[in-house]
């Protein structure tokens, strides 16, 4: 039909367009704004396509469609982002001779593809490349310090040197540097972990058995100041006139004792006693 | 019914790729006309050369035969309609038909139709509405981005010259760590470990920033918060953590903290804030540090019990000095009679309910069965009841 007759009467400009086409499309390239390409003729780099520049803004670089000659040449695309260097947990010693479990990262951005694809090819082996100079930096800088500087703020001070380092090995991969950072730092498990558990443990119970001894000393004095005051009310009293007092404490006494108790309490009395003064008549 | 057969013989024929009226018709021929030409020697060879004749009465009139026609039959109908039609006039001179239905114009709605739907196409592609909460990046064919769209409806180029990608920037995305209930020990300042939980809310600030400077910026707020987070707990003792007094200390340092990581990145990331959900001892301390508040009951609950017994005894002090200084006022004004009368009362009410042996004759010497006396009470105690 229509097809086939445009088919028969343009055939030479059809297949001329489709080759014009393949070729246009093998030598276009997309390079989108977070990318950078390196173009490389017969594998070695010849020229960057949209290398990362801090001064350029988003949308005046040189992302988009891109040209580079076909067949001959070949486009590799590089990441321009920030990318992330995950360092393995590892132990490190410090210079107190304590352990202490160590995962860190580093983040590193690609800043001279040209470089990263001779020395490197891909942005993952720049990564397994720095990985243990990684480690390697950070046990020897973290070996100079104490633990207990490593905990505070002195870590900064180690990181920034860290990130020096790293990031003069990092620039023969075309790779910088940005940051290097200890995500968590802990006690390696088993007996480091274990003590330290102990000792958290003693330490409150300590704490706990201060507390229950304060306790029992303030309620002892507490006593003690009762008594006294009761010691005082009682000799007030009694003190006006310590001969009624011993009379009527006697008389409190005897109740007491023999009255309602449990035992038995059987008297012989001997008619010379004072309570049975009136028992015999009067004599 | 000659002809009809003749018909579909030749439909037949090319449908088989053979042309049966020979290398003429194949000067502007298609693939299966050239076919034919390369098999001259096949059984349809005759057929063609013998075109002339009678059988072939619809050879084309672009091989200037001067071929008398019958008739208008059917085959004029399928001359312009059939598949060859169009071909066989040379040029396209006699007018290309379609089997599209016809406008009233007799034009074709084929153009028409593409043109709507093209203008469907630039009018769904080129209009957007970004929501009030989102904004959206314009990039250019080829990945170039153009700027950022606020929300409101916004025109672009129609795709795919430029494509739009909305995000929810406002939207506040939260991430609680860690996020099962597995406990997670941080060291302290005075090296001893907390387990802590926390939020992390954050929202996109720079959407361009926020797509293109980070790999992974969802893992890159997770790290920096845990460094920020451990750097800040580092840097107070363990009583400060827990208590919650340092609560706020710690989040507002955190957030300060992950904010100027983020930004040394140039992440796009806003963090709104830093939320600790709990702090506690590790699991395996944890009932030494209950035990303290324990402790601290324990010792309250003993002062409690000092203080009942002070109260008491106090109480009772003054209560008996009370009652002494009442008596004591009556003693005074008649010491000898109040002094007997306490005397008797007192031997009354206690020799009442006790054994008594009462011996009166001097010199016997009372022979005292006290242990006969002890039996017999205690077997008529449980006799009487």
């Amino acid at each position: 039909m229509i097809v086939d007759t445009v088919w028969q009467n343009y055939k030479l400009p059809i297949i001329a367009l489709i080759a014009l086409a393949l070729i246009a499309m093998s030598s276009i390239v997309f390079v989108a704004e977070d990318e950078q390409a390196v173009v490389l003729q017969g594998g070695s780099p010849v020229k960057t396509i949209n290398r990362f520049n801090p001064d350029d803004p988003f949308g005046q670089t040189n992302a988009g469609i891109q040209w580079h000659l076909p067949l001959i040449q070949r486009v590799q695309i590089v990441d321009r982002r920030i990318l992330d260097l995950d360092m393995e947990r590892q132990q490190v010693l410090t210079s107190d001779q304590q352990r202490l479990q160590v995962d860190a990262y580093a983040r590193f951005r690609i800043i001279d593809p040209i470089e990263m694809v001779r020395n490197a090819r891909t942005e993952g082996n720049v990564a397994n490349q720095l990985a243990p100079i990684l480690t390697s930096v950070l046990r020897q800088e973290l070996g100079r310090r104490t633990f207990a500087s490593l905990l505070t703020a002195e870590r900064g001070n180690a990181m920034s040197r860290i990130r020096d380092v790293l990031d003069e090995q990092a620039r023969q991969y075309g790779a910088q540097v940005l940051d290097v950072r200890i995500k968590r730092a802990d006690l390696p498990d088993g007996t480091p972990l274990e003590a330290a558990f102990t000792r958290m443990q003693s330490d409150r119970q300590e704490e706990a058995e201060t507390i229950r001894a304060q306790g029992r000393r303030d309620a002892q004095i507490i006593r003690a100041e009762a008594e006294g005051q009761a010691a005082r009310i009682y000799a007030t009293a009694y003190g006006k006139d310590p001969d009624f007092y011993d009379f009527y404490r006697a008389m409190q006494s005897y109740r007491t004792t023999f009255q309602n108790s449990e035992a038995e309490s059987s008297f012989i009395l001997s008619p010379d006693n004072e309570y049975l003064n009136q028992f015999r008549g009067r004599r | 019914m000659d002809n009809f057969e003749r018909f579909r013989d030749r439909i037949g024929l090319a449908m088989a790729g053979k042309s049966p009226w020979g290398s003429g018709g194949g000067k502007s021929g298609n693939g299966s006309g050239s076919g034919g030409e390369n098999t001259p020697a096949d059984g349809e060879t005759p057929s063609s050369e013998g075109g002339k004749g009678p059988r072939n009465p619809w050879l084309p009139p672009g091989k200037g035969t001067s071929e008398p026609r019958r008739s208008a039959s059917i085959e004029d109908i399928f001359k312009n309609r059939g598949p060859e039609g169009p071909r066989r006039s040379s040029g396209g001179g006699g007018g290309p038909k379609f089997r599209l239905p016809e406008r009233p114009g007799g034009k074709s709605w084929f153009p028409l139709a593409l043109g709507g739907l093209a203008a469907v196409w630039i009018l769904t592609t080129s209009v957007h509405q970004v929501a009030p909460a989102e904004q959206a990046l314009v990039t250019w064919i080829g990945g170039k981005y153009s700027r950022t769209m606020d929300s409101g409806f916004q025109v672009t180029w129609p795709y795919p010259i430029q494509s739009v990608d909305k995000e929810n920037v406002q939207e506040i995305r939260s991430q609680k760590i860690p996020e099962g209930s597995e406990q997670k020990l941080i060291l302290t300042g005075d090296q001893n470990l907390v387990d802590l939980s926390y939020l992390v809310r954050y929202n996109i600030g720079d959407l361009a920033l926020f797509r293109y400077r980070l790999a992974d910026p969802t893992e890159t707020v997770l790290e920096a918060a845990e460094t920020a987070m451990r750097q800040s707990v580092a840097e107070l003792d363990l009583d400060t953590v827990i208590s919650g007094e340092g609560r706020a200390e710690i989040e507002m340092n955190v957030r300060e903290r992950m904010q100027a990581i983020l930004d040394a990145y140039q992440s796009g990331i806003v963090v709104q804030g830093i939320e600790i959900d709990k702090t506690d001892p590790p699991e395996t301390v944890v009932d030494a540090f209950k035990d303290v508040s324990a402790a601290e009951q324990d010792a309250q609950a003993e002062l409690n019990r000092a203080r009942r017994y002070a109260q008491q005894l106090l109480a009772r002090a003054q209560g008996d000095a009370a009652a002494f200084d009442k008596i004591y006022e009556e003693y005074r004004l008649a010491p000898d009679v109040t002094r007997r009368r306490l005397y008797y009362e007192t031997m009354e009410s206690v020799l009442r309910e006790t054994d008594k042996t009462v011996i009166e004759a001097d010199g016997v010497t009372p022979y005292l069965p006290l242990p006969e006396i002890q039996r017999r009470n205690r077997t008529s105690q449980p006799e009487g009841q």
